[in-house]
């Protein structure tokens, strides 16, 4: 962690372009679609039905069967015919349906797609981008609901990025597509519905750096994807008992911001990581370690982690909501780290034990 | 072309006239790997190559003759048990050595080995390791020529294993949906690993299963080069012609053990010796002696040629220098530097 700087992204300008998470996300497509012939979708029910969560609805009628691909569901097969049409020199995106489903494709996505460029000794770069929905919060149980980003970002070879705002939602896909190795882009199903209107001077998004999405002094909330709306929200409680939080998005999981994290720490000295995975093995164990090797001496307490709790997701309102961070425990865990009592009522007050027993 | 009930295969409307230089050339290819093949048993023993290596002897006619029906601009993704592959579609011998004794010169730069070659300039996708992996990746190399209309063919080798694998029917699936360019060679060597297709297949006739996918598909002699030749060029001329994939059952054997750890326990040795009198590569050079093209001596200076040639493909691995430590890390994302806002 070396240089010093502050991003704050998503400026407030305000603008008439209104605008919807998956709305920004097609208009993506759209703008890499028209721009670049190579560029094609591809996935289960992309074209006709207009995406799964809607969101290559149109894009079928504008660009035709051939580049909005309807394939059969066939997770392994579509993925890796991405991947080889990437090494032809075209530029797919592939959309798989959840996080979940893409477990039938991790061979392609592991042993050919992140392997072929090192194994290859440089030839074989593979220029593909696949975007998938992550995350709970909509009921839909145990196997549409898991948060795996941080299993992809354990693998060399991938860029893995989570786009947790509308700016990132609408010009994170361009960077993605001019990188040559591939990238995932996980879209939690929660912010799909996020409105909003586009900042005036929004524009391509850097992709190689965490933004700092609320400045702080007291403790650094570091969040990404669908948690980002919680660590906000978070941040506005604990305003006003006092306490003045950053909030950090990480935004590209890998390969990790290091210097933007550890920046915020060095002034903060204090952290919580907020991740919808499970604890264990997660992103949030990951940070907490890098932030223990670099910034031991600037952290002023135990660093927080705020995680689901390690639990296939249930499908009952009470039982999901009690399952994934939310801003309670949120609150709370900032509160710990401060070293303030924590207000009675929050949920989590109590430090989750590290590993153990589910339950 | 309607999809043919296999094992019958759509008969060549003319054999090839096959002049006596293009039979020594399959000779000599197919002598090239064995040789080769052989000369790494030796390297391999003496531990110079290191890691899995399996061997492709017994099993040469299918890579040679398929490769007939190839051009350069073709592209061809292969297995783990790739030697003959990569040779028969022209990657130097030197560059192969060089892999396997993991230098720096090899053709994936000492990072993959036996199992891992590639050639990009070649369009050689490599070997891969996952049994059927390399299927999805084949359709997509081809569905891209489909996209932008070129005429190419995409050959993915695979073997009787992958037929237990999902990545081999949903790419069946996917590639007859589509009527991909695609070219699929399936060595049926009668054997995963140490598994024997009857205790591996519900239904063993495995062009009668591709065909039911609605591709065009036969079963081949896989030890008769002439056959494998014709079949190949029959159905790569069908794929190019847009007719969809094809699938060849190519019907052949292992003459050596699993990989180079295999103790080959669950084979009858009767079994094997039954397929060596039908080895691919001397029972061509049986018949080009009886026919008179292949004299004892022209053999003699074709066998001392080969030998010089690996000679010097092993000399130049020993010699060649290793990547550097300071060099582990390159290539795990592309050097280039692309331009970010």
């Amino acid at each position: 962690m070396t240089t010093t700087h502050t991003r704050v992204a998503e400026a407030t300008a305000p603008s008439d372009r209104k605008t919807t998470y998956r709305e920004a996300m097609r208009e993506a497509m759209r703008e890499a679609l028209r721009s670049d012939e190579r560029v094609f979708l591809m996935g289960e029910d992309v074209g006709r039905y207009g995406g799964c969560f809607g969101v290559s609805l149109g894009l079928l009628e504008e660009f035709g069967p051939e580049r909005i691909r309807d394939a059969p569901l066939s997770e392994s097969a579509f993925v890796g015919a991405g991947i080889g049409a990437a090494l032809a020199g075209m530029r797919p995106i592939v959309e798989i349906m959840t996080v979940n489903f893409s477990l039938l494709a991790l061979d392609q996505i592991l042993n050919n797609a992140a392997t072929l460029l090192h194994m290859s000794g440089g030839q074989l770069p593979v220029p593909i981008v696949i975007r998938m929905t992550t995350g709970a919060g909509r009921q839909l149980a145990a196997q549409h609901s898991h948060s795996l980003e941080g299993w992809y970002a354990h693998i060399p070879g991938l860029r893995v990025l989570a786009p947790a705002t509308l700016t990132d939602a609408r010009y994170m896909l361009a960077p993605a597509l001019a990188d040559p190795d591939p990238v995932l882009i996980f879209e939690h199903g929660s912010l799909y519905n996020v409105s909003g209107d586009l900042p005036a001077d929004a524009g391509p998004v850097d992709i190689d750096h965490a933004a700092v999405r609320r400045p702080g002094t007291d403790v650094s909330l570091i969040a990404y994807g669908g948690s980002l709306p919680k660590a906000l929200a978070a941040a506005g409680d604990l305003a006003s008992g006092g306490i003045s939080a950053e909030v950090i998005d990480l935004r590209t999981l890998r390969p990790l911001d290091d210097a933007t994290v550890g920046d915020s720490v060095a002034r903060t000295h204090r952290a919580v990581v907020v991740d919808e995975g499970w604890r264990t093995g997660s992103l949030a164990a990951e940070i907490s370690a890098r932030l223990t090797e670099q910034h031991f001496y600037d952290l002023d307490a135990p660093v927080e982690r705020v995680c689901s709790a390690e639990v296939p997701i249930p499908y009952a309102r009470r039982l999901e909501e009690a399952a994934l961070p939310q801003v309670d425990g949120i609150v709370a865990a900032a509160h710990r780290a401060v070293g303030e009592p924590v207000p009675t009522g929050a949920n989590g007050a109590e430090r989750q034990p590290v590993t153990g027993r589910s339950g | 072309m309607t999809t043919t009930r296999s094992p019958r295969a759509p008969r060549p409307a003319a054999r090839p006239n096959r002049q006596d230089a293009h039979r020594l050339a399959l000779l000599e290819s197919m002598l090239r790997v064995r040789r080769f093949e052989e000369r790494c048993v030796q390297l391999y023993s003496a531990a110079r190559i290191r890691g899995f290596m399996h061997l492709y002897i017994g099993e040469e006619a299918v890579a040679v003759g398929v490769n007939e029906a190839l051009t350069d601009d073709d592209a061809v993704v292969s297995t783990y048990r790739e030697h003959g592959h990569a040779l028969a579609r022209g990657v130097p011998a030197e560059a192969i050595m060089a892999e396997m004794f993991g230098k720096v010169t090899g053709c994936s730069r000492g990072r993959g080995g036996s199992m891992h070659l590639f050639d990009a300039g070649r369009r050689f996708y490599g070997g891969n390791a996952i049994v059927g992996g390399g299927l999805p990746l084949a359709a997509g190399l081809a569905l891209a020529d489909r996209m932008t209309g070129q005429g190419r063919v995409t050959c993915c080798f695979f073997g009787d294993g992958a037929f237990a694998e999902g990545e081999f029917h949903e790419t069946a699936n996917l590639a007859a949906l589509w009527q991909l360019p695609l070219l699929l060679v399936c060595e049926n060597n009668l054997y995963a690993m140490g598994t024997a297709l009857a205790r591996h297949q519900a239904q063993t006739d495995l062009a009668l299963r591709a065909a039911a996918y609605g591709m065009v598909s036969w079963a081949v002699d896989g030890m008769d080069v002439f056959a494998v030749e014709d079949a190949a060029r029959r159905a790569a001329e069908g794929v190019r012609a847009g007719t969809g994939p094809h699938f060849l059952e190519m019907r052949t054997y292992r003459f050596r053990a699993h990989s180079m750890y295999d103790s080959d326990r669950y084979r009858d040795k009767a079994e094997i010796e039954h397929w060596k009198e039908r080895d691919p590569v001397e029972g061509l050079a049986r018949r080009l002696r009886d026919a008179k093209e292949l004299s004892d001596k022209a053999r003699t200076t074709l066998e001392d040629r080969l030998a010089a040639e690996i000679d010097a493909a092993v000399e130049a691995a020993e010699q060649a220098p290793e990547e550097p430590v300071e060099d582990l890390l390159k290539y795990v994302t592309s050097p280039v530097e692309v331009t970010r806002p």
